[in-house]
């Protein structure tokens, strides 16, 4: 992907907390990260780990209050929406950054038709009259790998299988053709066939469209398959960001290394065990002066416990967040 | 749909047989005769004539079927005569009031209005009163105007509507001298002046049903807009760009009215019913009244055809009810 190029989103220092009767929860801690013209970023951690957060915090769809973005910047094509207002959030949601969601079975509602969901943001941003919003929004269903998009249009979605619900949430996302596309475990709730046309279908959109997209998984057999550049998160921070490649050959952060032999692998020759990461994820109930996963680190050392590693280049595109370092030099 | 409907509009047949049969036994069991509230003085000899004249000695089962076909028959056709001016009727029979010898639908004809007017205003304000608090309330959960809603809705339900009539009575009429206690059924309003007069002595048992049925219509459209605010399709159309107005207004509300319309529709036979007791304390000379004065008078005739009125009404509205479901979520199709 064209490197250097001036991103499409640059997330600086971004915070938010969760306001609950247990004191703050700081759900995302100082994360920043970048997103080129036409990138796909993988988003990797386990439950908990701050992405989906991150991702909503962005543009103003977390529940305010208990939710706060504290502090932090997001730039949107050179233009700060976290200081937006509400209404200019607005405007910008659906039409520059579009979103899809986990769980398609439950995200389109349920009494109204395919065609007047896909059509109300078209009618809204672009302000099309209704005709030409149910050409265009033909036209989407049959860009999403959906036969006879016409007629489907007046469908409900309870008529629609998983997957094909799952097509016409990407229909909506991309209706007013945004510069971001923003995907939160799109393909989870799916079997892994359906999963496997969802992923062909992005790749094949992203090739034709050109957006930039941020996916966000636990899976990272999903993330090696289409991923650019991958961000790995834990207990709300970014702990390493690589390039594909580098992340699965060069693992440098303790947590990321243990991560991958959680994958089970087909060309492994004899049968091992799988691995599992021992311990709890962290409850960040407070500002974390110290390395979230020290508790569950196999080389933490007392320095851990002092000071939050921030993040330090190891690599061209690539910077880790952690005390220890592999270089047999330094161990 | 259609389908549906008809083979629920048939199944209601047996159903009411049975039900119009079962309400016929239960009052026929009831002890007291017809002469109670006749005076002593009239002799043994006269009652017993009395008695024949209204059929009153007839076996249970012979004026069951000749209900019946009072009910099912005659009385249709004296409707379709009233409008009609046909001759359907001719001299049959019909169910007279053992209480006032008059046909028991002529009185259902004139109280019906009277019940129509003031039940049923309450209830269509109740209904306007409620959905926008429900809605407000529940997108403002916790909050002042929540907590005062649910507040008042807690008390106008579990307070008895004999105890709000009677509270509004005295401060309104009694204290404050603003609107009559008492309703005048003989009213006719036929310029602005009688109007205002109507609205006047409407106001308080209107204010005192509309209370009760806002509170019971708000809680439900509250706890049915919450549960579907949380819902995922909400986050879609926000992170679509959609308006909170169009949010909540569009996407949320159609899905929380499918459980409230159906309350709603389920609610109107009691419209019909008559509020029995708010009708006595102000006095409104409606169906409930009716009924109340008909029970106290043995008046089994009345009684009867009251009650399965009713019963038919409760079977409608379900099966609209049904419908209006049908037709407000896509996902149901009866066919």
């Amino acid at each position: 992907m064209p490197d250097g190029a001036a991103p499409v989103l640059d997330v600086r220092d971004l915070k938010t907390v969760f306001r609950t009767r247990g004191g703050e929860v700081h759900a995302v801690n100082s994360v920043s990260f970048d997103l080129r013209p036409g990138e796909l970023l993988g988003v990797v951690g386990e439950s908990g780990s701050g992405k989906s957060v991150t991702m909503m915090s962005l543009i103003g769809l977390l529940p305010s209050p208990p939710a706060e973005v504290r502090d932090g910047e997001v730039i949107l094509q050179g233009r700060d929406i976290l200081r937006a207002s509400p209404e200019e959030l607005r405007t910008i949601r659906g039409a520059k950054i579009g979103f899809i969601f986990q769980d398609p079975m439950t995200s389109l509602n349920p009494v109204f038709t395919v065609g007047n969901q896909i059509m109300e943001p078209l009618r809204v941003h672009l302000g099309m009259t209704k005709a030409q919003a149910e050409v265009r929004a033909a036209e989407l269903l049959d860009l999403v790998g959906i036969p006879d998009a016409k007629r489907r249009l007046k469908d409900y979605p309870h008529q629609f299988s998983g997957g094909m619900r799952q097509r016409v949430m990407i229909a909506i996302a991309l209706a007013c053709d945004p510069a971001v596309l923003i995907a939160d475990e799109p393909t989870t709730a799916l079997d892994v066939t359906i999963q496997a046309q969802i992923l062909e279908l992005v790749k094949e959109l992203r090739k034709k469209l050109g957006m930039a997209i941020v996916w966000i998984t636990h899976d990272l057999g999903v993330i090696a398959g289409i991923a650019d550049r991958v961000m790995v998160m834990y207990g709300g921070q970014v702990v390493e960001q690589a390039t594909v490649k580098e992340l699965f050959g060069n693992p440098r952060h303790p947590y990321t290394r243990a991560l991958l032999k959680t994958v089970p692998s087909l060309s492994g020759g004899r049968a091992s065990r799988l691995q599992v990461i021992e311990g709890q994820p962290p409850i960040l109930t407070s500002d974390p002066t110290a390395c979230p996963f020290r508790m569950r680190c196999a080389y933490a050392f007392d320095r851990c416990a002092r000071e939050n590693p921030r993040r330090r280049p190891v690599g061209p595109g690539h910077d880790v967040a952690c005390h220890w370092d592999p270089e047999p030099a330094h161990a | 749909m259609l389908t549906y409907t008809i083979r629920r509009l048939l199944l209601a047949i047996p159903t009411l047989l049975l039900i119009s049969l079962v309400i016929f036994l239960l009052v026929d069991l009831a002890p007291g005769s017809p002469m109670s509230e006749i005076p002593l003085t009239v002799p043994p000899e006269v009652r017993l004539k009395m008695i024949q004249a209204m059929g009153a000695d007839q076996p249970v089962f012979v004026r069951y079927l000749l209900w019946l076909k009072q009910f099912f028959i005659v009385e249709p056709s004296y409707i379709i005569d009233g409008w009609f001016g046909t001759n359907l009727g001719g001299d049959q029979q019909r169910i007279l009031s053992w209480q006032s010898r008059a046909p028991v639908f002529d009185v259902i004809g004139q109280r019906l209005p009277q019940t129509l007017t003031v039940v049923g205003t309450a209830y269509l304000v109740g209904i306007l009163i409620a959905l926008p608090i429900g809605i407000y309330s529940a997108y403002r959960q916790y909050s002042w105007f929540d907590q005062l809603g649910t507040f008042f809705a807690m008390v106008g339900y579990s307070v008895p509507t004999f105890f709000t009539g009677v509270l509004f009575i005295v401060i309104f009429s009694v204290n404050l001298h603003w609107f009559p206690s008492i309703y005048d059924t003989t009213l006719k309003v036929t310029d602005w002046a009688s109007f205002w007069k109507q609205v006047h002595q409407m106001a308080l048992p209107v204010m005192v049903l509309a209370l009760f049925n806002a509170a019971e219509i708000s809680r439900y459209t509250r706890s049915s807009m919450l549960e579907n605010l949380g819902q995922d399709y909400a986050r879609t159309a926000r992170a679509k760009g959609m308006s909170e107005r169009t949010v909540v207004l569009k996407h949320v509300l159609r899905n929380s009215m499918i459980p409230v319309v159906t309350i709603i529709a389920l609610g109107m036979p009691a419209v019909f019913g008559g509020a029995i007791i708010t009708e006595q304390v102000f006095k409104v000379n409606g169906i409930g009244a009716a009924l109340i004065g008909a029970i106290h008078a043995n008046d089994l005739p009345m009684v009867q055809t009251l009650t399965f009125i009713f019963a038919v009404l409760i079977v409608l509205f379900n099966l609209i009810a049904d419908i209006l479901y049908g037709i407000l979520d896509p996902r149901i199709r009866y066919d």
